[in-house]
């Protein structure tokens, strides 16, 4: 419990810097919100305008803007979205359940599939078994998400007419219950192939180099000695230490997932929050944008905390209290 | 007694040929190399084998690939040479890969090298403004980049380089806290040498075998972001780029599916080239390291 707090104030600093960081974006950008607002009424006289800019405290000192800012970000209000005309928390609230979902899929995909091969591979090291994985990890390493959807979208949609090219589900197919949820695992089939296959082959060639380095270890040929089987010694024995390194890149990780995201939603038209930042940066909607990150940084951190606790379980030296 | 006899040593090999040696030692990493030296030399002779600018209208649109001999690789809607635009989307790709793992390594080892060295509160505050980098989704963060600072290719690869320097940090700083308790440091210090000459003298040349290597790493990142920056249209339009040419592809993906599948498979070759050179560099320059 106090491991779990320890982390949590850990993450504070960060936080703070992380809106400072989109504060000074913000201030970065060409325009500020008033431009915007006048923009959008067409234009406005210079007394106005100063009356506006009062109004919305940019006036005060930076520093004063700053605090303003902070304790807007800490409250989740993220200013209004001139594009969508609705409060940009509203509008990324109705985004993040697809991304959310998007993230989950993939990252359990990339996972298990890239922890099981990378064990296959390492218990036949340079065998043609593990010469044929690790070569697959590096092709997949090396394709671009975008391309590789362009390729999947051709052969699974256009010639063999298998999966829907995009969106989350189909629009006027109005199903409910279980069919509902098969026609959305159909849109995601793609979208997780394209969003994973770069991050299963991380996995894949940490977990391979885990488990050689761990089936090396003295415990192991102990239980080895003691009769173990093969397949009791990897579940049992080598998994649970040869996993830490794989969990901890899997939480460092996370960001650059959800960084991927843009590209893979913007592709399969997915209403999450990587196509909309997309959007926001095409429409130059900064409100938006600063939501985004702000965001998406919050559930990096909630996802690190996570994974540390989960680690703390796996690694029984880390004292828990 | 003859020179033979003098306890003279046999002259070492140079340490070129040393490196070479272990080099070539893995078929994979020549492969690397192999590929790499493709690229590099495309990107030096687009000018001579294509003249003329890849974004000129070269035949008629749509011509599949080894139908005309003018354009071997066929065009695209706007007629324009896909093999101009792999030459010259070599050129962009590379400059902007070296560039950016530049900057990249430039900001990582300064901040890493402060961190590492000092300790103490600069630590601290160093390292917190690397989780900052590292927490926001580093995609995110160079699309808001691009929007602030515009499209031009110079923007672009420096918003690379600031978005990619949290991993070369940590490492440069690892391996200055692991250096900096070593004696010729402490002798360099009572020798009164200054804390930057100790910094970027004494202790950065031995630190910097890990950070070659993972400058591949950066490159091979590098060069995958900035095509997903021109494939989504964010890319700078003067210059002919891979990803731009497979965005502009998937318009005819149904039709035409080569005007997207050629720059795509260039750039898979030339990231893959940089893995392996990665993995080559490593084993030459980390020999000890266990396999």
């Amino acid at each position: 419990m106090i491991y779990a707090l320890r982390r949590l104030i850990q993450a504070v600093p960060v936080i703070v810097l992380i809106m400072i960081g989109t504060f000074l974006l913000l201030k970065l950008a060409p325009g500020d919100t008033v431009d915007a607002l006048v923009g959008d009424m067409g234009g406005a006289d210079a007394e106005f305008i100063a009356r506006l800019r009062a109004e919305y405290g940019l006036d005060q000192p930076v520093w004063v803007q700053l605090w303003r800012y902070m304790l807007k970000l800490a409250t989740f209000d993220f200013g209004w979205s001139f594009v969508y005309e609705q409060p940009v928390a509203t509008i990324l609230l109705d985004r993040l359940g697809t991304t959310l979902l998007l993230m989950a899929t993939s990252l359990s995909f990339a996972f298990t599939i890239g922890i099981a091969l990378g064990a296959i591979a390492a218990r036949r090291v340079n065998s043609a078994t593990d010469n044929l994985i690790s070569t697959l990890g590096l092709v997949f390493y090396a394709t671009p998400s975008f391309f590789l959807s362009l390729m999947m979208m051709l052969l699974f949609s256009v010639k063999l007419g298998w999966l829907p090219v995009g969106g989350i589900k189909t629009i006027a197919g109005f199903y409910t219950g279980w069919d509902h949820v098969l026609d959305v695992a159909r849109h995601l089939v793609m979208p997780t192939a394209a969003l994973s296959l770069i991050y299963l082959s991380f996995y894949l060639r940490l977990m391979r180099a885990s488990v050689i380095e761990v089936a090396d270890l003295d415990y192991v040929r102990t239980a080895r000695a003691k009769g173990a089987g093969e397949w009791r010694l990897m579940i049992h024995h080598i998994m649970r230490n040869a996993l830490l390194p794989v969990i901890t890149l899997l939480g460092l990780q996370f960001s650059t997932v959800l960084g991927g995201s843009v590209v893979v939603e913007t592709i399969f038209t997915l209403p999450g929050l990587g196509q909309l930042a997309y959007q926001s940066v095409v429409q130059r909607d900064m409100n938006t944008l600063m939501g985004i990150i702000f965001l998406c940084s919050i559930i990096v951190v909630v996802v690190n905390f996570l994974t540390d606790l989960l680690y703390a379980r796996l690694d029984s030296r880390i004292e828990l209290a | 007694m003859t020179t033979l006899d003098t306890d003279l040593r046999p002259p070492q090999p140079p340490r070129l040929v040393v490196f070479w040696h272990r080099y070539r030692r893995n078929r994979a990493a020549l492969l690397g190399l192999f590929l790499f030296a493709i690229v590099v030399l495309m990107a030096l002779t687009a000018g001579l084998i294509e003249p003329g600018d890849p974004l000129r209208r070269a035949g008629p649109p749509l011509t599949p690939p080894f139908v005309d001999m003018a354009t071997p690789l066929g065009t695209d809607q706007l007629g324009r040479d896909i093999l101009a635009g792999i030459f010259y989307g070599a050129r962009i790709s590379l400059l902007i890969g070296v560039a950016a793992t530049l900057i990249s390594i430039a900001i990582g080892v300064v901040i890493g090298a402060l961190s590492g060295y000092f300790g103490g509160w600069v630590d601290d505050l160093l390292m917190r403004i690397t989780e900052a980098f590292q927490t926001i989704p580093n995609f995110v963060l160079l699309l808001t980049l691009v929007a602030i600072l515009g499209s031009k290719i110079e923007w672009i690869t420096l918003a690379i380089g600031l978005v990619s320097w949290t991993a070369p940090a940590r490492m440069v700083r690892a391996e200055f806290m692991s250096l900096r308790g070593r004696e010729f440091v402490d002798a360099a210090r009572n020798l009164g040498v200054t804390n930057t000459s100790i910094i970027f003298k004494e202790i950065l040349p031995n630190a910097l075998p890990p950070i070659i290597v993972y400058a591949s790493v950066i490159m091979a990142l590098a060069i995958l972001l900035e095509s997903a920056l021109a494939f989504l249209g964010l890319g700078d339009p003067n210059y002919a780029s891979w990803g731009n040419m497979i965005g502009q592809g998937r318009a005819v993906l149904r039709t035409a599916w080569y005007c997207a599948a050629i720059p795509g498979i260039a750039i898979v070759l030339t990231v893959l080239s940089f893995s392996l050179l990665g993995e080559g560099l490593n084993d030459a320059l980390n020999p000890r390291q266990k396999k």
